[in-house]
């Protein structure tokens, strides 16, 4: 599977995921959370930034189930979701993910028909350190 | 840009077969694109002093000017983003002719995408930096990218996979009847449509482009210059590059609003600097990577509200006696897939009266790069 190759300005959201913490970037000036993570505020040009703690609660904003042709180990869980997640404190902050029905579980464990756009879902997080995203309601 | 309207013209335009496969390399194609380009338009290539491509393309400047003989070059730029930059660097060129930069331009691109390798068999290939956010949790092609943008498309506007099929049954359609496209002979019907395999839903096989080998060129000069060429020059007149603000690639979910995408700022430009409107537009030729990109970008250029980009393909609106036929050489969905080069082309044609789907009449062309990306697009009328 791929793994992050993380780059300075995301590195902090790799480190809090790795404890089990979801957290996004804000500006320590005007308080505007931003994803993703970057240098500098677009709203202000603050350099200074703070990551915020965020509840791991969401809403399925769209998702895609991809077929192969796909790299080998997709390819293998396929047909699988990825879903994108709107952060229900920072609604226009939306993360890429895998709704599963438990960290760690494979990438096509929930029925596709489970999968919606609104569902409510809640962060888990996987022991390679990858938030991943199950129903609230299972 | 009062500047650019009219100031400049395509005057040739070059291609060699499209194919899943060619036996020569991209340089070899180039070549014969641009001599081909440079052949129609009547101008030797010891004339050519302008150059402009895409960053994806790999035969560089140095390579083609030698091979093919060209001049001494006082201008060359390469447009970045994939096929959003292919109506770009005729409008690149337009720029440097109409400020005296330089006379004779050539645009190009070659392409071996029909053999060449699949950038997702290859893992590294598939992990710039951007992608740590994307990537890991297997959103992998950029099929899957432009299907998240279209499950929400869907969700939010009512949009149905028939609005998605009438796209790329125009294209086939227009394929039909094109000799030189990749699908001329395969007509395309509901049934294969609806039936057809999965590549990321909810697009399916036919809501994706072609992979293609193959290579094309035009030539752009002065409009006075134009008047003496032996072609019925296709006169630049609006061009515009759209990057819009908080704009993020084809996974613009990080954007306030990722459904106004690209199109929307290059719209805005194209029009205010143009005397006609969407509705003075004959033939449009609009990029076609996947079929959604189509509804985004009717929208997006103003053939239509926000929101009715999928209702405005019905009835037959985008074929030929339409409210405005598209691609009429079949697009990248059914012609070739050669980053959005053969849209110029063939608006190019519809100008000259020689496209084999030709809207009679036709003196107005709107061509745009790829939406989902920053991109361009250009204003032909004859």
């Amino acid at each position: 599977m791929l793994t992050p190759v993380v780059d300075d300005d995301g590195a902090p959201f790799w480190e809090y995921a790795a404890r089990g913490e979801l957290r996004v970037q804000a500006c320590a000036d005007c308080g505007e959370p931003r994803f993703p993570p970057r240098p500098c505020c677009p709203h202000c040009r603050s350099f200074a930034s703070e990551w915020r703690l965020m509840s791991g609660k969401g809403r399925v904003w769209s998702y895609v189930v991809p077929h192969p042709p796909l790299l080998p180990e997709y390819a293998a869980q396929a047909p699988y979701n990825v879903i994108v997640v709107e952060l229900a404190e920072a609604p226009r902050i939306r993360l890429v993910g895998n709704l599963v029905s438990e960290a760690d579980a494979p990438l096509d464990g929930v029925a596709p028909e489970r999968v919606r756009i609104g569902a409510r879902v809640q962060a888990v997080f996987s022991s390679a350190g990858l938030p991943q995203w199950v129903l609230e309601r299972p | 840009m009062a500047g650019l309207k009219d100031a400049t013209a395509i005057v040739g335009i070059g291609q060699t077969p499209f194919a899943k496969h060619l036996p020569e390399d991209e340089r070899t194609l180039a070549c014969r694109a641009v001599l081909a380009a440079l052949d129609d338009a009547g101008i030797a290539p010891g004339e050519v002093d302008a150059l402009a491509s895409y960053t994806m393309e790999e035969t560089d400047e140095v390579q083609l000017a030698k091979a093919v003989g060209f001049g001494d070059l006082t201008f060359f730029s390469k447009v970045g983003y994939g096929g959003g930059g292919s109506c770009a660097t005729v409008a690149h060129l337009a720029a440097a002719i109409a400020t005296g930069q330089a006379t004779v331009g050539v645009a190009w691109r070659s392409r071996k995408r029909g053999s060449g390798p699949r950038p997702w068999k290859n893992t590294s290939a598939q992990l710039p930096t951007p992608a740590q956010w994307t990537r890991p949790f297997g959103l992998l092609r950029p099929a899957d990218e432009i299907g998240m943008l279209t499950r929400r498309y869907m969700h939010e506007y009512g949009a149905t996979r028939d609005h998605l099929f009438n796209v790329a049954l125009a294209c086939r359609n227009r394929a039909n009847q094109n000799p030189a496209a990749i699908m001329y002979d395969r007509p395309l019907t509901r049934e294969m449509y609806m039936t057809s395999r999965w590549i990321s839903e909810p697009l399916c096989l036919f809501d994706n482009c072609l992979e293609t080998d193959g290579a094309l060129a035009c030539v752009v000069v002065s409009a006075a210059r134009a008047r003496d060429c032996p072609q019925r020059p296709a006169y630049i007149h609006s061009a515009a590059q759209g990057l819009p603000a908080q704009h993020h690639g084809m996974v613009n979910y990080w954007n306030d609003d990722p459904l106004t995408g690209p199109a929307w700022t290059a719209a805005r430009h194209l029009w205010k600097h143009a005397d006609l409107s969407p509705q003075d537009v004959d033939v449009a030729q609009i990029y076609d990577a996947f079929t959604p990109l189509i509804p985004l970008s009717l929208e997006g250029y103003g053939f239509c509200g926000r929101g009715e980009g999928g209702a405005f393909t019905e009835g037959g609106a985008l074929e030929i006696g339409g409210r405005l036929p598209l691609n009429t050489g079949g697009g990248g969905l059914s012609e070739a897939y050669v980053h959005g080069f053969n849209l110029i082309n063939e608006g190019v044609r519809q100008l000259r009266g020689t496209s084999t789907a030709q809207v009679p009449g036709a003196a107005t062309c709107l061509v745009t790069a790829g939406e989902g990306v920053p991109t361009s697009a250009l204003l032909l009328r004859s």
